[in-house]
């Protein structure tokens, strides 16, 4: 069953940012810049966390507006980038309202979410987790 | 913006005379000193000239942050060092936040501030982007306002740090302190003094790059990795820290007589008192929110909710305001307070304007002794009343402390060392080399601690820890010197790495050796750690001996001795005598 990430609790948050700096851990950077997921506070920490995460949507705007088919939908929910296609011309980045697709301003290409789950394993919290796309739809 | 490891051996010095920056490789500092302390010393003894007023444009402000920031769990520290116009020697600070990850992510290792501008301003560093722009229309705005103003003109949301100064820092009272992200302080020793001096309101730091991993480290690195993070996560630093956070231990303190009470008339709070202070009491009654500083599960910092009535009517207010064990110390039982929501409402007070909260405590708390010893009399106080637990008359003090209205006030500013010069009651006067005391009347550790510490800080060589360890057993003094030089000799290359002081038993000399060398920091080994660490903190203690610090000359408050301790009654021979062990360890015979 295809799984995709969730924010579980945004309670549980405590802004530690450990979930950014797994995901660009994975591709041997330290930092965020490769990271599709962020944590910012909600306006001043008082007010909590805002999670930012793709959410894996059935029909997916994204992979809509791509020109060049480089965004196609992935089983069960959510995309997959084939970069070899994509001319990065950010309108996946504008229609996701979610604010959910990120940027590499090295390569000119969107950053995706690959629903593998690395953040999570590091959510000590439990504020972030995977789920199973089905589940919730 | 891809860099590597080594590039962030780069300092970036900025002159706001001048307003003009430019950016060194200082890989001969991290090389040797690794970063943060070692690294910070050194650029002070470059940068600051011997004798300098603290508040002139000569003294330099240095940030550093060190290999780890960034890389491992809980390296998640900032030191600053400068000439403190508190005590007039050493000034470092550390504080959390986001402003490690910030400064490290910007590209630099360190930065330094020198000069003094003409106009109000605030730095905005963006990667290598380095901006001055006017501050005029913040100048005189609370600390709290000028983050949310700040936030809202900057980029860089979520991965930024807001260093500012409240208007305490700009009337350089000496110690008022610097701000980062609403609820972390550069705390102790007058750092926003410092940047008050220099009309520099703030400084925003954000970040735009990532660090490479070898790719033949990779592996090791995610190994190395979980590893520390597994021991973050399991050790009982996140029971400790995060469940109640540091309050937790407040109730004990008190029960074990270690706790300074209104003044350290004595050293345990009557028992109602110390239920109301508890970890436990705040948080069932107050605590709201748990929060982290970037790159740290632990999660010790703990905010309050607050809510109250201000005008008939039902107009209320929340406020969000952090506690921990320090300022409950210091704003709660020093100052007599009945209830913790008068000492929510006066770290408001403190926390808006600027200040050190610990420093304020016990400034305050010598005023309420001197007034009800009829030292200090109306004429005074402006027409104030000095009571222990009067919330209402210590707001309205610290606002005058700010406003500075008389000589008075003026010299309160100056801390409780300089004020009791002035006035008498140096006997009750709870300073030691300058600094405001910390909580602990633990035995004789903590006071040593208090009084040989490079910074005058309980974290220095945790004499308290100490203390409490020794209860029950036989010691000589020698031992217990011995003991706490050697942590605080180690301490150091914590704080030049830069970790949490809570993470410090996970970063063990090994896990230590095992992470630089994951990260491609090789051949170090634990004896060159202990050498280093040794280095640094006798290189700390050589610039406070520069500046005048004399071990001979220390005064010690003779409440101290009047008051018994877990240990019983300290005496001040042993005191002295344990000073001059000391004075002999690091090769400064007295």
């Amino acid at each position: 069953m295809a799984k995709k990430l969730a924010a579980l609790d945004v309670n549980k948050c405590i802004g530690c940012m450990e979930c950014m700096f797994a995901c660009s851990r994975r591709v041997g950077r330290g930092g965020f810049d490769k990271s599709a997921v962020r944590v910012r506070s909600a306006g001043g920490i008082e007010r909590g966390f805002v999670i930012v995460a793709c959410r894996a949507c059935e029909n997916p705007p994204c992979a809509k507006v791509c020109p060049t088919g480089a965004l196609r939908e992935r089983k069960g929910g959510g995309v997959i980038l084939n970069e070899d296609k994509c001319i990065g011309c950010g309108f996946c980045a504008q229609a996701c309202i979610m604010g959910a697709i990120f940027w590499d301003s090295e390569r000119n290409k969107p950053i995706v979410c690959k629903y593998c789950g690395e953040c999570a394993n590091y959510c000590v919290h439990n504020a972030i987790g995977m789920v199973e796309v089905k589940a919730e739809a | 913006m891809l860099t590597k490891a080594k590039d962030m051996n780069r300092v970036l010095y900025i002159d706001l005379t001048k307003k003009d920056n430019k950016i060194e490789d200082r890989e001969d500092l991290f090389d040797e000193y690794l970063g943060g302390s070692g690294v910070a010393i050194k650029l002070l003894e470059e940068e600051c000239p011997k004798g300098v007023d603290p508040l002139s444009v000569s003294n330099p402000i240095i940030f550093a942050v060190g290999p780890l920031t960034a890389l491992y769990p809980s390296a998640s520290k900032t030191v600053a060092m400068f000439k403190s116009p508190l005590t007039g020697n050493l000034g470092e600070s550390h504080t959390g936040g986001r402003s490690a990850m910030a400064i490290k992510l910007a590209g630099y290792g360190a930065i330094v501030i020198k000069g003094s501008s003409d106009i109000p301003v605030y730095l905005a560093i963006h990667g290598d982007e380095v901006k001055f722009k006017d501050a005029s229309s913040i100048w005189g705005i609370e600390a709290v306002a000028v983050g949310r103003i700040l936030r809202e003109v900057e980029p860089g949301a979520g991965v930024r740090t807001i260093i500012r100064i409240g208007r305490a820092g700009e009337k350089q009272v000496r110690y008022a302190c610097a701000v980062c992200e609403t609820y972390r302080h550069f705390g102790r020793l007058g750092l926003g003094a410092v940047m008050g001096s220099k009309k520099l309101k703030a400084v925003v730091i954000s970040a735009d790059k990532s660090i490479e991993i070898p790719k033949e480290k990779r592996k090791e690195y995610k190994e190395v990795y979980d590893e520390i993070q597994d021991v973050v996560v399991e050790t009982d630093a996140m029971e400790k820290y995060h469940d109640l956070g540091t309050a937790g231990k407040i109730y004990d303190m008190n029960k074990l007589g270690g706790m300074a009470y209104k003044n350290l008339e004595s050293a345990s709070a009557p028992e109602e008192i110390a239920r109301e202070f508890s970890g436990e009491n705040i948080a069932q009654k107050y605590l709201s929110r748990r929060v982290s500083c970037a790159h740290c599960p632990v999660g010790c910092i703990h905010l309050a909710s607050l809510r109250e009535l201000y005008e008939p009517g039902y107009y209320f207010k929340t406020s969000t305001i952090p506690y921990d064990n320090e300022t409950i110390y210091a704003l709660g039982f020093m100052l007599g307070m009945k209830s913790a929501e008068d000492y929510l409402r006066l770290i408001d007070v403190v926390d808006r304007i600027g200040m050190d909260a610990i420093s304020t405590g016990v400034t305050l708390a010598w005023a309420t002794e001197a007034y009800e010893r009829g030292i200090i009399t109306k004429e005074h106080t402006d027409g104030l009343e000095f009571h222990w637990g009067d919330v209402q008359v210590y707001s309205e003090v610290i606002e005058k402390i700010v406003a500075m209205p008389n000589e008075f006030y003026q010299n309160l500013a100056k801390g409780v060392e300089h004020v009791s010069s002035v006035y008498g009651g140096q006997d009750y006067a709870l300073a030691f080399g300058g600094n405001e005391m910390p909580e602990y009347h633990t035995g004789i550790a903590c006071y040593l601690n208090n009084l040989t510490g490079a910074r005058h800080s309980h974290l220095d060589s945790a004499g308290y820890d100490l203390d409490q360890k020794l209860i029950g057993k036989e010691f000589t003094l020698e031992e217990v010197v011995r003991a706490l030089l050697k942590e605080e000799e180690w301490r150091q290359i914590l704080s030049s790495l830069v970790v949490c002081f809570f993470a410090r038993k996970v970063y063990s000399a090994e896990r230590i050796i095992k992470a630089l060398d994951a990260i491609g920091i090789e051949n170090w080994t634990e004896g060159k750690l202990e050498d280093l660490g040794r280095v640094i903190h006798r290189a700390k203690m050589d610039f406070k001996f520069r500046e005048g610090f004399d071990l001979a000359k220390l005064r010690i408050p003779k409440r101290i001795f009047e008051v018994p301790t877990p240990h019983g009654l300290l005496k001040e021979e042993d005191v002295r005598k344990a000073i001059e062990i000391y004075g002999e360890m690091i090769g400064r015979d007295i």
